[in-house]
């Protein structure tokens, strides 16, 4: 065998503390060696140059480059060898720049460092063998998950370019957070009424197959080729047989028995109901928790007005599977729970804001309704506990948000805004009121956001003082709020009617175990990983898997639909080709010696393991032995570390090649 | 100290804030910015009675109480003249039933401290209904081992 080995000196990042003359002379002397030099920059094109002239002139077989980090430039250094006709997997890195030359600064050690890490590659690369990359099919279809205003973009921009799109909802209708909201920032345009047509449009469109009250069970395969179970709760009413008349909601004799979770509990709900009247589908859900027929068999009443027979009682939940080739996740966020002792018990509450124990102490959300047309206040800003007008208002930012003590460490983006937004409703509903924003800082970044906030401060007198509440507690039917005016130097106290609080935005409930059903990592918090930070934003880590929205991070309107656009064309460029090529670094189980253990499958972390029967002649099943589905496996060598009979071998990686590189050390 | 990132809660529930000189998150901001004297130089350091309101409900969990304890001892120890001079000798009377007897004792507290600022009047008026709630023995509880207790004195006190 013929080996080139060429020594890059990145500008000065290795050249400054490597000799790169000196160690492709010494490299010039190893067995097997048949070229070796060193150029200022290898990844340039009178770099790769060098290196396919070299292939040509020496007839070399494999070639080994000491550069950068192979997550730089392996792919180009590949890329060069197969121009010049070299198998792509008989090219080798030796990582001298992050793992030599950044790291130390003595030349003398970090050239005999720089040699050492050559002759581990040179004695691998010797041993590695010509791979072919895997080809996969692709099922030209995609699973959104969520209905929010993010899964709507993403569902719409695939569906528009083509391809079929399965959009799971949890709830009742499509449509998320947005549909709760009044007035969108920096605009202040209606939310319904934009949001609404995009609703209407996935509802109509032939590539979209809409499937609300559903939620993911169960994902299976791999990148192009995923197989997913679809569990659709049991609405008690046939969707196809219901017109959406509303008579069972109208008739629906329990009244006030269930919160309204769209009005964010402030309104109730019978026990048949959509959740708001434009929702999409417009097929309401008998809730089994109040209904009085689950309780006691009797009452039936929209059985009795249905004049569709559309009311099924002993409707029972269905799986569905659907096969698609990609998953955008959106499944966005809800606000953390800021009672006292909080729901999520990740988080500690906010006992000192009283939240829970005074009506008038409400969220943002809450907010929201009592300020949208649509509200259980129909837009007028009333109080939930005794529907007066509150006269003066204080609004608290922060609130979750940047706060270690509750768990929270994270900015949650959004709340600058929306409360500048918030008290300006306020100040133009209630001409008389008086608006108090207590911030830490005012994060404005944004078109028109900076303007929209110093618009609330000067034309509609928000009054904004800067410095954290230490508590709120209730006088003579006003909310003290106490709080110190930082840039001031003094203590303030508002005698306010309302309080608001910006609470912070975590991930959806559920979101940790979608993330463990689906495969795809997620931080401490339970927002779903990117693959890369900057340069890989809406990707996770998972092949095949996006990401959309604030199920990511905290995130606006705007954002989530960046992204969800974002993630559908990376679908899209996905299903560009029929068939994906992938890596052949996977591992493979040498069925003779493997003793059906499974330890292998236990340690998996993509679920690539599966059990193969082995047969003899007559077609008898006489052992088990692991199989590792190639489209699934992603190389990462576990599995070959746990088999105890050494019967699994990495591809690339084998057990001869990573000893030899050990022995040449 | 770089913990703090001026939030301003911990002046905002701060119980005897109306009566100090500067915002007790002002005088993080002066040791931050390395404004020592005028630090030290506060009233607010002595004013705090250690309520611990602020480090309860501090964000970034800052023990704001145990720092301005902080303060107080550095003042102490750089000989910064201690404006509000009554409170520093109720503390040395305070620390001083400590180091006798191992817990407070609240007559020999009372007469410590009267006899320093020799304001024998103070307060006298609550008295009896502290009395009648048992909550001033003429005689004190002493702790088992008080020889424990001085020990860690000398060894805390050094300079003092």
């Amino acid at each position: 065998m013929k080996i080139g080995v060429f020594i890059c000196h990145c500008g000065e990042n290795i050249s400054s503390t490597v000799d790169c003359p000196r160690v492709a002379d010494v490299c010039r002397g190893y067995s097997g060696v048949e070229y070796s030099v060193d150029y200022k920059y290898m990844c340039s094109d009178p770099g790769q140059n060098l290196i396919k002239n070299a292939i040509h002139k020496y007839d070399l077989d494999a070639i080994v480059v000491g550069s950068c980090s192979p997550h730089m430039h392996e792919r180009t250094f590949r890329n060069a060898a197969v121009s010049a006709g070299i198998n792509p997997f008989m090219v080798e890195i030796a990582n001298l720049r992050e793992h030599c030359s950044w790291v130390h600064d003595d030349i003398e050690a970090s050239s005999r460092k720089a040699i050492e890490l050559m002759r581990m590659a040179i004695e691998k690369v010797k041993r590695d063998k010509p791979l072919t990359k895997i080809k996969v099919p692709v099922t030209k279809r995609v699973l959104v998950i969520g209905g929010g205003i993010a899964g709507i973009q993403a569902a719409l921009d695939t569906a528009n370019a083509g391809y079929e799109v399965v959009l799971v909802e949890k709830e009742p209708s499509i449509g998320g957070h947005m549909s709760q909201l009044s007035e969108t920032f920096p605009t202040l345009d209606c939310s319904q009424c934009i949001l609404t047509p995009r609703m209407v449009e996935v509802h109509q469109h032939p590539k979209i197959k809409l499937m609300t009250y559903s939620e993911v069970e169960r994902v299976e395969g791999f990148i192009g080729n995923f197989k997913v179970t679809i569990k659709k709760k049991a609405r008690h009413i046939n969707e196809d047989k219901c017109s959406g008349c509303g008579m069972c909601i109208t008739k629906c004799p329990i009244k006030k028995k269930a919160y309204n979770s769209f009005e964010e509990d402030l309104a109730f709900r019978p026990a048949v109901y959509v959740p708001f009247p434009q929702a999409i589908p417009n097929i309401p859900v008998i809730d089994e928790t109040v209904c009085t027929y689950y309780k006691t068999g009797k009452c039936g009443m929209c059985l009795k007005v249905c004049d569709r027979e559309a009311i099924d009682f002993a409707q029972k939940d269905t799986m569905h599977v659907a096969d698609v080739g990609a998953i955008i996740v959106a499944t966005g966020f809800k606000l953390y729970n800021i009672e006292k002792k909080s729901g999520d018990s990740k988080y500690k509450g906010y006992g000192e804001y009283g939240y829970g124990k005074y009506r008038d102490v409400i969220d943002g959300l809450q907010f929201e309704r009592i300020a949208s047309a649509s509200g259980p206040t129909s837009g007028e800003i009333k109080r939930p506990s005794d529907g007066r007008v509150p006269k003066k208002i204080a609004f608290i930012q922060c609130v979750g948000s940047r706060d270690d003590s509750k768990g929270i460490s994270y900015c949650s983006k959004i709340c600058c805004m929306y409360t500048a937004k918030q008290a300006m409703l306020y100040r133009h509903k209630v001409h008389d009121g008086e608006a108090y924003i207590f911030y830490m800082d005012i994060r404005a970044g944004g078109k028109m956001y900076e303007e929209f906030v110093r618009r609330a401060i000067e034309e509609d007198k928000v009054k904004y003082i800067r410095g954290r509440v230490s508590r709120i507690y209730e006088e003579d039917g006003k909310y003290i709020v106490k709080g110190e005016d930082t840039l001031a130097g003094m203590p303030v106290e508002i005698d306010a009617d309302m309080v608001v609080l910006a609470t912070a935005m975590i991930p959806q409930d559920g979101a940790e175990s979608l993330a463990r059903t689906i495969g795809i990592p997620y931080d401490k918090y339970g927002f779903f990983n990117e693959a890369h930070p900057k340069l890989r934003p809406v990707e996770s880590t998972t092949a095949g898997v996006f990401l959309a929205g604030a199920c990511q991070s905290p995130k606006d309107i705007p954002e989530s639909v960046s992204m969800a656009s974002a993630a559908a064309s990376k679908a899209i460029i996905l299903f560009a080709n029929d068939t994906l090529e992938r890596e052949p670094v996977v591992a493979k189980v040498n069925e003779d010696i493997c003793a059906g253990c499974f330890y292998c499958m236990k340690v998996c972390p993509y679920g690539a393991v599966e059990v193969k029967d082995v047969k003899d002649m007559n077609g008898i099943v006489y052992k088990e032995v692991a199989y590792i589905n190639q489209g699934v496996c992603q190389g990462c060598g576990t599995c070959t570390a746990t088999c105890l009979s050494k019967s699994i071998e990495l591809a690339g990686f084998n057990n001869e090649e990573i000893f030899a590189e050990i022995a040449a050390l | 100290m770089s913990l703090c990132y001026q939030c301003g809660k911990c002046s905002a529930g701060c119980p005897v804030r109306y009566y100090m000189d500067i915002a007790p998150n002002k005088v993080v901001r002066l040791i931050q910015l390395g404004y020592y004297e005028e630090a030290l130089k506060s009233e607010t350091p002595w004013l705090c009675a250690g309520c611990l309101t602020c480090s309860v409900r501090c964000p970034k969990e800052f023990d704001l109480a145990k720092f301005m304890d902080a303060v107080r001892e550095i003042a102490i120890e750089k000989g910064v003249e201690v404006k509000q001079e009554n409170i520093l000798k109720f503390h040395k009377a305070f620390l001083d039933q400590i180091k006798n007897h191992g817990r407070s004792y609240e007559v020999g507290l009372v007469a410590e401290y009267k006899m320093k600022t020799l304001d024998l009047f103070q307060d006298v008026d609550s008295a009896p209904g502290m009395f009648l709630k048992g909550k001033l023995d003429l005689l004190p509880h002493n702790i088992k081992n008080r020889k424990e207790i001085k020990s860690i004195f000398k060894k805390t006190s050094g300079k003092k």
